[in-house]
């Protein structure tokens, strides 16, 4: 018996979700008793043993050129191997890019329900039940997996954890390998930059800063913080900043430890992308704003006046 | 061509969301329902802009859900597509639902199975991965752009901070979001068309579902906000430090 949790890399480096999905991984195993144990695809430069420092007891390594890339089909008959010969009775993965691409496949495979998007652990007083939100973010559904096999994907920024110590043991796994049948013919990624999906703190601009040119204030203190940034849809319609920082209903949901709206009024679309933050800070000229009622903190005023003194203090803070 | 597009009824996105028998449902009095918008938006329409390329594409979409979500099938009509097919089910669980669509789908032999990137009620994201498996198909999730020629599509779907572009061969199942396509109205044409064209109900296939909610929570209410005055932002960076801890 084992939990197995996969841990998904891009260009050999293992994903920071992925880290949070093994640590959640390891309570998951202590809870029921069992071990933790981890597959992991593709050729790796991260040094794997490290993995024991979230709890990871076993890493099983497939180092196979054609599983570097993202192909599900693929991903899914391997980990389905290594379920099998683990016999894992939960799997879990971070709902991240890969994850939504592999757990459903993997629930069909292996008749194992599914919960996508979990955001606590499984409560086992009475079968297994996990919570996720539901309805963008206004509600949590906790819901029962009934099957022997069990597969939770965890939201980004979900659960906490800390490295510890210890050290993983590390083997190469044979699974057979399929030709692929996804080509990946290109990627464009922003580079030095912290993905929005897995960032902890994030600045974020609406309309009301009134154009695209006016940026900088919102990049310099992303820049002073270390965050990455995020912004309201018509902000992304108009293209002022490119369509992944579009974050609501019809965006990308987020739930940063801190989340700073700019001229954003907080539209119910807008909040349902980022209610999940666990600090809202609104910085708006309108006290009448709705984004006030879902905030933490708030400062009514000019952006462009208040923006830079906070940058100001966040640098002084931080002696940059 | 022939393109299969899963559509969902969700509740309005300014619904409010409430819960009855002892929290375990979710109270639609009262709810507007619409498409759920990836669907409508993303899905659908590049299905009709394919169509509206290739002349000879056939279009269907297919729902599992009961008889009240006919006008939201309707609705989708209008827009385009050529028929509809509901599967009578009620069911929240993925699994039910991806095999009721699997099931339809293996007998017409579609080259491309379009959904949406998510329903905005359950949040699954789960649907199409499953079809796919089902139907032993390559899957490309959250595509943020949607080209064929020939018989090889290339997509572009989201990554971490970015775009990967994907060539694959049909058939495929792909799941929709923003890029794919632009929003649509439909127009007093395609309503009235729309009352005419198939709706065929079929009945479930027996299928055990995998998962079952237990119950609904709604996130406990905020504190309120603090305000801190334009003045003294300075003080905004040493509550988030002291006093939130964040920074
Ligand atoms: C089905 C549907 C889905 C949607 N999905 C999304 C989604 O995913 N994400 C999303 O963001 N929206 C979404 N929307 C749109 C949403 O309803 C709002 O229209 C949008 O969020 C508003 O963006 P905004 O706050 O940037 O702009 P506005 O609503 O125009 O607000 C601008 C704000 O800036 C303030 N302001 C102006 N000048 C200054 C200044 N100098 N200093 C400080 N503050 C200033 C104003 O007081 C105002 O509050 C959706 C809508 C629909 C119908």
């Amino acid at each position: 018996m084992s939990v197995l949790i996969f841990i998904d890399q891009a260009d050999g480096q293992i994903k920071k979700s992925s880290l949070e999905a093994a640590a959640y991984g390891a309570k998951v195993a202590e809870q029921s008793g069992t071990s933790a144990e981890a597959i992991v695809l593709g050729n790796i430069t991260d040094d794997l043993t490290s993995l024991g420092k979230y709890g990871i007891k076993k890493v099983h390594t497939v180092k196979d050129s054609k599983l570097n890339s993202l192909d599900a089909q693929l991903f899914t008959k391997v980990i389905a191997q290594a379920a099998t010969t683990t016999g894992a009775t939960v799997i879990v993965l971070s709902n991240n890019f890969a994850g939504k691409s592999v757990a459903p496949r993997l629930s069909v495979k292996l008749k194992a329900g599914l919960v996508s998007g979990a955001i606590a652990l499984p409560d086992t007083t009475k079968g297994f039940v996990v919570k996720k939100s539901v309805f963008s973010g206004k509600a949590f559904a906790n819901i029962a997996i009934n099957t022997p096999i069990k597969i939770i994907s965890l939201s980004p920024n979900s659960y906490s954890f800390t490295a510890g110590t210890g050290s993983a043991e590390v083997a190469d796994f044979a699974a057979t390998i399929d030709a692929p049948k996804v080509q990946v013919t290109a990627t464009n990624k922003v580079t030095g930059e912290i993905p929005l999906s897995e960032a902890e703190l994030v600045v974020s601009g609406g309309r009301g800063l009134k154009g695209p040119e006016n940026w900088g204030i919102v990049l310099d203190l992303a820049k002073a913080l270390g965050a990455a940034t995020a912004c309201s849809r018509p902000v992304a319609d108009a293209d002022w900043r490119p369509h992944h920082e579009h974050v609501g209903q019809t965006g990308l949901a987020i739930a940063p430890n801190l989340y700073i709206a700019i001229g954003i009024s907080g539209a119910i679309q807008h909040l349902a992308g980022v209610n999940r933050s666990k600090v809202i800070v609104v910085i708006n000229k309108d006290p009448e704003a709705p984004f006030f009622k879902a905030a933490d903190y708030g400062i009514v005023g000019d952006a462009f006046e208040v923006v830079p003194k906070i940058t100001a203090a966040v640098k002084k803070l931080k002696g940059i | 061509m022939k393109i299969l597009v899963c559509i969902s009824k969700t509740p309005d996105t300014t619904a409010k969301i409430a819960f009855t028998d002892n929290n375990t449902k979710f109270a639609s009095d009262g709810v507007q329902w619409i498409i759920n918008p990836y669907d409508e938006w993303y899905a659908l329409v590049r299905a009709i802009e394919l169509k509206e390329a290739a002349a000879d594409t056939v279009i269907h979409l297919i729902t599992v859900a009961t008889a009240d979500s006919e006008p939201i099938i309707r609705k989708a009509l209008a827009l385009g597509g050529d028929e509809a097919i509901r599967v009578n089910a009620d069911s929240h669980d993925s699994f039910y639902i991806a095999s009721q669509i699997a099931a339809i789908a293996k007998e017409g032999a579609y080259d491309i199975i379009f959904t949406g990137k998510e329903t905005i009620d359950y949040n699954g994201s789960s649907i199409a991965g499953m079809v796919a498996e089902l139907l032993d198909m390559p899957y490309i999730s959250l595509a943020t752009k949607f080209d064929i020629a020939g018989t090889e599509a290339t997509i572009n779907r989201e990554i971490e901070g970015g775009e990967e572009t994907d060539k694959v061969a049909l058939p495929v199942v792909v799941s929709c979001q923003k890029g794919v396509a632009e929003q649509r109205i439909p127009n007093m044409k395609g309503i009235m068309g729309a009352r005419t064209k198939p709706l065929k109900v079929v009945e479930p296939a027996a299928v055990e579902a995998l998962t079952s909610i237990t119950s609904f929570d709604l996130p406990p209410a905020k504190a309120g906000v603090k305000l801190i005055s334009a003045d003294t932002p300075e003080e905004l960076v040493r509550l988030l430090h002291d006093e939130a801890k964040v920074i």
